[in-house]
């Protein structure tokens, strides 16, 4: 009937509205550790996309090299990143955050050169596979539904809200919150906000590996795979606003629907689409959809 | 915005304004010489360099707006100026202009979007709109795909000098060159280049005043990404070739690199920093992927320990010393 209509099938509808479903889970969890981070540092974390894909070497590497599968990695890999970004942060950012802005961003940048330099250096530009832990699926009346892609939007969906949970609704995330407010005055109270400036940071980049691990079985793990997906991910930020939880999983997850939705309809702008709704919404909304202006 | 990005001062005296002349002449005449040892092509690829780094400071040195993506100018002008020089039969200085032309109108559609958000989300957006420039690229039938625009013919330039030789070449490139220089010079020093620095100091109270700094701000940032298509239709001519490099987020990286290590906000640390990236680049380039990684390392020094670039750090050391005695 409707289907018909448009003449698209549906099972090629539903494929690429999942495909658009599972790379809007990364923006959503990229774009929710940019937006922890930046409420609290102030610095747009560049070396995030490189992060992401550290991530995924490091479940490849536990892999081939300790034997460790997927279920241990998606733990391990998370806090091995996490901890070489609070090394990072200790040594380096941490100071820079006197100085304008722009130098914590010029500063994550040259870092993401050097790290995807490095990987490209030793394991080439080409990618290497990363077996499916969860091959097979399920078949529903209107698609086949892949095991693996299902847990990717389960997953992130748990990451997401989680993380939502912890920053709005615990006693933690209330600390959090206060000192992205003012730092000055929490500090008074007597908790150590340069720790928590750090852990912060360990936090949001733990996050980026944690996407990279989820995105290992289902890209290739390439060194590339970061640079592509941050800018992506920058202008999903600029398009939902940094200045809510909910707004970027939101946003993340619906502009992911929509570029699937365009390589259905207009596949040639299925690039660019999110260029284009940045486009949009700058003109109509420029704080962001769910930003507040400064 | 605060202050911190650069540390220049303000207004100049009429003597600061000579010295900075006579270092230019100074350069000019380094220029007119230099053949003798260099290699011409090799000066010209840092002279369209340098011009690119140029335009891209006339914007975070003057006005304090961090463009990261200063390459959909530079990319696409090679591609247009390529592209009419060789599909349509324009003569080398027309090739060149409508280039020009063409990056100043992506400057004003994409300086539209881009002046509605500042600091740190102005650098976010500019990336993005030169990553859809990019993707155009690489999908649009006239650029040739991986390819790119191979063999342009240079010509001969306003019908008279034969650009085919590469030292005729080179002193027109170094006309074009100091020709752009002039003018940011002379639009830095002017009434309007005051306005843009006050806009980069305080933007807030530039608006009490009355400037419509928006305005402002979007002339600056056409005229920016004029020159950095000029900068990129010369190149285009002086290798034959325009392809995606050009256009690519890693050229919009290189172009702050280069300003960040000659001086951000000085007149010449572009012109510095350009010949010192492309010297270090022609060295490295046995190296592969380790250049990424140089150059990484570069950024990371550079921002922690040495903010101010090369020429700024000589222009302190300078000015100390001037008071001291």
């Amino acid at each position: 009937m409707l289907f018909e209509l448009i003449g698209i099938p549906p099972q090629a509808l539903f494929g690429q509205l999942l495909l658009g479903l599972i790379n809007g889970a990364f923006y959503a969890m990229m774009s929710l550790g940019l937006a922890v981070i930046f409420g609290l540092l102030n610095v747009i974390n560049f070396t995030h996309g490189a992060q992401y894909m550290m991530g995924a070497f490091a479940a490849w590497m536990l892999l081939e090299w300790a034997g460790i599968p997927y279920w241990g990695a998606l733990v391990l890999a998370p806090i091995i990143v996490g901890v070489t970004g609070i090394v990072m942060e200790k040594l380096l950012l941490k100071r820079l955050y006197h100085l304008d802005h722009l130098y914590g961003l010029l500063l994550t940048f040259g870092l993401a050169l050097m790290i995807e330099g490095f990987f490209r250096k030793q394991f080439g530009s080409s990618g290497l596979p990363y077996s499916n832990p969860l091959p097979g699926g399920t078949r529903l009346s209107f698609m086949f539904l892949p095991n693996y892609r299902a847990w990717i939007v389960v997953a992130s969906l748990v990451i997401c809200f989680g993380t939502w949970f912890m920053i709005e609704r615990t006693k933690l995330g209330s600390y959090l919150r206060a000192a992205t407010e003012r730092p000055d005055l929490v500090q008074a109270f007597g908790i150590n906000v340069p720790r928590m400036i750090t852990l912060t940071y360990g936090f949001g980049v733990g996050l980026a590996a944690l996407a990279g691990v989820l995105a290992a079985p289902a890209y290739n793990v390439s060194p590339l795979m970061g640079s592509n997906l941050i800018i992506i991910v920058f202008a999903v930020v600029v398009i939902g606003g940094m200045g809510s939880i909910l707004g970027a999983i939101i946003t993340g997850f619906g502009l992911g629907i929509i570029e699937g939705l365009t390589k259905v309809f207009y596949p040639e702008a299925s690039n660019t689409v999110i260029f284009i709704v940045m486009a949009i919404v700058l003109m109509v909304k420029p704080a962001g959809l769910f930003g507040t202006p400064k | 915005m605060s202050t911190a990005v650069t540390a220049t001062v303000t207004s100049k005296s009429a003597g600061a304004k000579n010295r900075e002349l006579i270092a230019f002449a100074v350069l000019i005449g380094i220029g007119l010489v230099a053949p003798i040892a260099i290699y011409p092509v090799f000066l010209m690829k840092v002279l369209c360099f340098a011009l690119f780094a140029c335009a891209f400071n006339l914007l975070i040195g003057y006005v304090g707006l961090l463009s990261f993506g200063h390459a959909m100018f530079f990319g696409l002008a090679a591609y247009v100026g390529g592209y009419s020089v060789k599909a349509w039969g324009f003569s080398p200085e027309l090739g060149i202009l409508y280039g020009t032309a063409c990056g100043a109108v992506l400057g004003l559609v994409t300086g539209l979007l881009a002046i509605r958000r500042q600091g740190i989300y102005f650098a976010m957006v500019t990336l993005a709109l030169s990553q859809m420039v990019f993707f155009y690229c690489l999908q649009a039938k006239f650029t040739g795909g991986e390819d790119g625009i191979q063999a342009i013919p240079r010509g001969h330039f306003l019908g008279l000098i034969n650009i085919q030789d590469d030292l005729t070449f080179y002193y027109v490139v170094l006309a074009i060159f100091a020709g752009a220089f002039l003018l940011i010079w002379r639009t830095v020093n002017s009434p309007f280049g005051q306005v843009l620095k006050a806009i980069r100091e305080n933007e807030p109270r530039a608006i009490s005043l009355g400037y419509r700094v928006d305005h402002y701000k979007l002339m600056a940032f056409v005229l920016s990404a004029a020159l950095a298509g000029l900068a990129g239709a010369t190149k285009a001519l002086v290798f034959q070739l325009a392809s995606l490099t050009d256009v690519t987020w890693q050229m919009s990286g290189e172009v702050v690199l280069m300003t960040l290590v000659g001086g951000m906000g000085t007149i010449f640390g572009p012109v510095v920093g350009a010949a010192v990236i492309i010297t270090m680049q022609n060295y490295l380039a046995g190296f592969g992927e380790w250049v990424l990684v140089i150059q990484g390392f570069i950024f990371v020094v550079v921002v922690m320990a040495f903010r101010k670039g090369i020429v700024g750090e000589i222009q302190d050391w300078w000015t100390k010393r001037a008071n001291k005695a």
